[in-house]
């Protein structure tokens, strides 16, 4: 059965959320949901396994072998990205059923359930397709999944927010499909390892370029990269705390996934480097990310849209090390995906005990947080700080890649840039740690008297005690994507 | 409300074979045009006429959007239930080769299979929009 698994792994989260929307039943529901993501975590870690020691699987779906049919292609990036993916999403559902049972409707519970499930699959089958196309069949089914997610909060402009990111995530979708379609009119393939083999041929370099920037655009709007970052402040402020844990902890990442593997495994460096303009841009934005996204979570007064104009910036750094392109670089983007992925959970999940208490979002209730809530005010404070690059906690790991990596480049204004943007994260964060711990509590701020649900502190915590651990022990993040930089990005430019 | 006779009388001469063709396209969809997608929305329309016909609440006592809602997943069990059954047979997923001796005959049953699972889960999105929309506002 292991040969198996790059299909299996897509299908279990299907199948689970096609029951959860039969049964409709809510405690049951999350068992199927908890289950299903287990079972996931088991099927993705064994596959990693498998790769690590036999190198890139190719699944040949319906027994169409490549590049006429679909294939699925597993190798040591995408299984690493699957296993993070899979691990968040089982950690995010175990914490999900009070918390959802706290901010949402109950008749929506399951709805919420069945699109966790359906977006978990669609993002994983992000991750593992080999063919351009079916790509694209799964942006949009994680992205619809995502709307949903967005618009069951219970607050009416998380309507809007979804709607927005409707109205965007399509425009993007409809890029990227336009820029699939030019390759694929050029090179008459849709199989990624194959038109990375036919690429170099091409002579027509127009229409190559065409495709590189809608691609390279229609994902930048999924993966909110400044200026096209628009929905995700609403979308991330006003999805329910579950719901906005998951989406920061994974679905950016898998965009930012499929534009590493455009650039630097369809494409080539041949092709995004024969013109300079190209990763002057990416580098330009990222930066501007870096700057503007932060300035702007200054001056938030919601605490979850703080933290979310705070992720396109920290997105701004992921790109920023795309653009770097050497081996540092490319570790730091990579580690970063990880590491900004355990972050942004534990922060949301903090929150998420936050809001269960308080009902509330706003930063001025913050105050005094660390007397009223002290344990969970202690863990927003740590994951706070690891999301500076405080050494020790996890965001120094990945900006410490990246800054080796500009200084090999000899671009010490990254360097420089990389640090001022660490300080205006001390700027913001430091605004929310001076409310929690040196400001009195209000009175009358908690609406919820009975303590919080077990499994909610305990989920918070390990993530907290996570963005320490993986602060030191990088053997589970930079040793992996070192291996997978080494094996797959840097392998040629051929897959 | 009184209704038109001609109109009543001449839906349900109709529907039954607005119906028909629905699944004459869904059967035939393996030789010629047509399919599971086609003859959803076919059939759907029947739905819809007898809706647009008698009044919404009449086809939501006759034709409950409970059935329909639970149709898109069912559909969906049915198309990946097929895929998995090959991978539990030794196949790729979806390799309809597993499905017979004869592998031939495997790529019919399985064709045939999944547009099964398409007809169902159309049916159940296209009424179930279709309930949304007419029953807004009236609760």
């Amino acid at each position: 059965m292991t040969e198996h698994l790059p299909a299996i792994q897509v299908m279990i989260p299907i199948v689970g959320s096609l029951l959860i929307m039969l049964i409709r039943n809510n405690t049951l529901n999350w068992l199927i949901g908890v289950l299903s993501c287990l079972s996931v975590v088991f099927c993705s870690i064994t596959l990693y396994s498998k790769v690590a020691i036999s190198g890139a699987i190719s699944y040949a779906m319906g027994g169409w072998e490549p590049p006429v049919g679909i294939e699925y292609r597993i190798d040591e990036l995408n299984a690493l990205f699957i296993v993070m993916i899979s691990l968040a999403s089982c950690i995010i559902i175990l914490y999900a059923k009070n918390s959802l049972n706290n901010e949402i409707r109950a008749n929506k519970i399951s709805v919420f359930y069945s699109m966790y499930l359906l977006c978990l699959a669609g993002l994983i089958g992000i991750l593992s397709t080999g063919d351009a196309f079916n790509a694209f069949v799964f942006l949009e089914i994680s992205s619809l999944a995502t709307y949903i997610m967005i618009s069951i909060g219970q607050d009416k402009r998380a309507l809007v927010a979804a709607y927005q990111y409707l109205i965007m995530g399509t425009i993007g979708a409809t890029l990227y499909v336009i820029g699939v379609g030019l390759i694929f009119v050029i090179t008459g393939s849709l199989n990624l390892v194959d038109i990375a083999s036919r690429i170099n041929d091409i002579e027509l370099m127009r229409p190559l370029y065409a495709s590189l920037a809608f691609i390279t655009v229609g994902i930048a709007l999924k993966i909110a990269l400044f200026p096209l970052h628009a929905w995700l402040p609403n979308a991330y402020a006003y999805s329910p705390s579950v719901g906005t844990a998951f989406l920061a902890s994974t679905a950016t990442k898998v965009a930012i996934y499929l534009l590493l593997k455009y650039l630097y495994l369809v494409f080539g460096y041949n092709i995004i480097y024969s013109n300079p303009l190209f990763m002057i841009v990416i580098i330009a934005l990222s930066l501007a990310a870096m700057f503007g996204a932060s300035i702007i979570a200054i001056f938030q007064s919601n605490i979850k849209k703080l933290f979310a104009y705070s992720s396109v910036a920290q997105i701004g750094y992921i790109t920023l090390g795309l653009g770097i392109a050497n081996y540092n670089g490319l570790i730091g983007s990579t580690v970063h995906i990880i590491n900004h992925s355990i972050i942004k959970a534990a922060i949301f999940l903090a929150i998420g005990c936050v809001v269960y208490k308080t009902k509330e979002t706003s930063i001025k209730k913050l105050a005094g947080l660390g007397r009223t809530m002290p344990l969970i005010a202690t863990c927003l404070t740590i994951s706070s700080i690891s999301l500076i690059g405080v050494p020790g906690t996890v965001g120094f790991i990945s900006k410490w890649y990246l800054v080796l990596g500009a200084i090999e480049q000899g671009w010490w204004l990254v360097v420089i840039s990389l640090a001022i943007s660490s300080l205006l994260a001390l700027i913001y964060v430091g605004r929310v740690i001076e409310l929690i711990w040196f400001h009195e509590p209000e009175k009358n701020i908690i609406v919820i008297k009975e303590k919080l649900p077990k499994e909610m502190v305990i989920i918070t915590i390990i993530l907290t005690l996570a963005t320490i651990y993986f602060g030191i022990d990088i053997r589970l993040t930079a040793d992996l994507a070192k291996v997978a930089v080494e094996n797959v990005l840097l392998a040629g430019d051929i897959l | 409300m009184r209704l038109d006779l001609l109109i009543r009388i001449s839906a349900k001469i109709f529907i039954p074979f607005i119906m028909v063709f629905a699944f004459y396209v869904q059967f035939h969809g393996d030789y010629g045009p047509g399919g599971g997608f086609q003859a959803g929305v076919i059939f759907a329309a029947s739905i819809i006429l007898y809706t647009i016909i008698f009044g919404s609440k009449k086809a939501q006592k006759d034709f409950p959007a409970i059935v329909f809602h639970s149709m898109i997943p069912i559909g969906v069990i049915i198309f990946s239930g097929t895929g998995l059954l090959s991978v539990f047979n030794g196949y790729n997923f979806l390799d309809y080769d597993a499905l017979s001796h004869y592998p031939k005959h495997g790529q019919h049953i399985g064709i045939i299979a999944i547009e099964i699972g398409v007809f169902v889960t159309v049916i159940g999105a296209m009424v179930s929009i279709f309930y949304a929309f007419v029953s807004r506002g009236s609760k």
